[in-house]
């Protein structure tokens, strides 16, 4: 009980844009437990009205440093702004090194402008756990848009599609193979290609290997992705980023925005029950003995995985686990 | 970890940063010349429960206080506080009635730093 009041307390504080409330918040839902997810919940009613943008790329590309000066041009339109900068974890320390902020310090006195480093706590896909829920944290508090920066990715860390309405993929010259390389993945998920560092060579080259991808996959009335030029160093560019993503915020609100706000509730909605039925079924056969059994099981060579998850299957539902059926 | 005033001397800070890391640590590094003001702000957005300032220009008597004095203001009391770099001998019982919990001089084994984090963060 008084864990709710106090949950409660903390709501009311981030729906005021209170700053330690929205830095404390955060804090619980990465923590995860079910006392602390209240606050989210609790939040959840209020969100909706922020426009998420999200910015990936491989490592090294200026993605903070882009980050920075798009914010900057945010707050000349006087819009306030949300930042969740996502860095890799240590597989083995569990540690992590967070050096995005580095980029951003200029913005971290600004009252309208709210930066949090979060870690990947190794989730896979580029992105937290608990990014989705700073995201609707943010969003509650009052923010006009929220940026998403995603660890430095590859070609499946693609988890962004799941929280942001325009996701930007920044690539630099140079990355000429890695554009080949990775034609699936994050490639396949720009609404806008940037090519940062433009003022060094073969800038332009960049920008005709991105064109002659994309034109790979044309589909007629379709968002056709733009493709920028970016000095993040200097600002140059920015404005014009900022144009198509507001372009692009226009194309959605003609049909597409809906479609895709149910897409990601669902995709949320899908590994929410996922997780809870997962961990529900797992706590069980762990305490039954029954997950010991079946290791022991599938360690003699007596049943595959597959097969001792379809006897399971059958046991727990009374219907065949064979997926044929 | 954060790096106040003028000085570029940022290797100390990066050491004790992996160490803190490599020890299973979330370590958020500020870089280089940040005002208090600055400093004080990212100990609130990020919520941390450690905060370490590595200093070598000599300002630390007019840093520190500032950082400190910031933090009290924003209600950040409960972060563990503590300091590295070239501190003179003399200057360290008035930092640690500021509330700075330890400071660290050249040399230190990173090991001290760890444990030092380790035992006297408190679960908030």
């Amino acid at each position: 009980m008084k864990q709710l009041a106090a949950a409660h307390q903390l709501v009311t504080a981030v729906l005021k844009g209170d700053r330690r409330a929205i830095a404390r918040a955060i804090t619980l839902a990465e923590n995860g437990t079910r006392e602390t997810r209240k606050t989210v919940s609790l939040l959840y009613p209020h969100t909706g009205k922020a426009q998420i943008i999200g910015i990936t790329g491989p490592g090294g590309v200026g993605k903070s440093t882009l980050v920075e000066k798009l914010v900057k041009e945010l707050r000349k339109r006087g819009k306030t702004v949300g930042v969740v900068a996502v860095d890799p974890t240590s597989p083995f320390s569990g540690g992590a090194f967070l050096g995005d902020r580095i980029r951003m310090q200029d913005l971290s006195t600004d009252a309208g402008v709210f930066i949090r480093s979060m870690a990947t706590r190794n989730n896979p896909g580029g992105l937290a756990r608990a990014t989705k829920d700073a995201v609707h944290i943010l969003d509650a508090s009052g923010k006009d848009v929220i940026i998403v920066e995603t660890a430095g990715a590859g070609q499946s860390e693609v988890d962004v599609i799941k929280i942001a309405q325009t996701i930007i993929v920044i690539l630099a010259p140079g990355f000429g193979d890695e554009i080949q390389a990775i034609k699936a993945g994050i490639m396949e998920i720009g609404d806008i290609f940037v090519v940062n560092k433009a003022d060094r060579e073969n800038a332009d080259r960049a920008v005709i290997d991105i064109q002659a991808m994309l034109e790979l996959s044309n589909d007629e009335g379709k968002w056709r992705p733009a493709i920028i030029k970016t000095t993040a160093t200097t600002g140059e560019g920015t404005a014009q980023l900022l144009k198509e993503i507001e372009k692009h915020k226009d194309h959605l609100a003609k049909g597409e925005a809906e479609l895709r706000q149910k897409n990601i509730v669902e995709t949320e909605l899908t590994e929410a029950i996922k997780q809870k039925f997962t961990e529900h079924l797992m706590g069980e056969l762990r305490k039954s003995g029954r997950m010991e059994e079946l290791v022991s099981r599938v360690l003699a060579r007596d049943i595959d995985p597959v097969g001792a998850a379809e006897e399971l299957f059958t046991e727990q539902t009374g219907k065949s686990g064979s997926k044929a059926e | 970890m954060a790096k106040p005033g003028l000085d570029s001397h940022d290797r100390g800070a990066k050491v004790v940063a992996r160490a803190l890391r490599d020890a299973g640590m979330e370590v958020i590094y500020t870089g280089l010349r940040q005002t208090p003001e600055q400093i004080a702000e990212t100990v609130l957005q990020e919520d941390v429960d450690v905060l370490g300032i590595s200093i070598l220009s000599g300002a630390h008597l007019t840093l520190f206080p500032k950082i400190v004095g910031l933090m009290k203001q924003k209600g950040l009391d409960d972060v563990l506080v503590f300091a590295g770099g070239i501190i003179p001998e003399e200057d360290i019982p008035h930092l640690k009635r500021l509330g700075i919990k330890e400071i660290f001089g050249p040399g230190t084994p990173t090991e001290t730093v760890v444990n030092f984090v380790k035992d006297n963060v408190q679960s908030r």
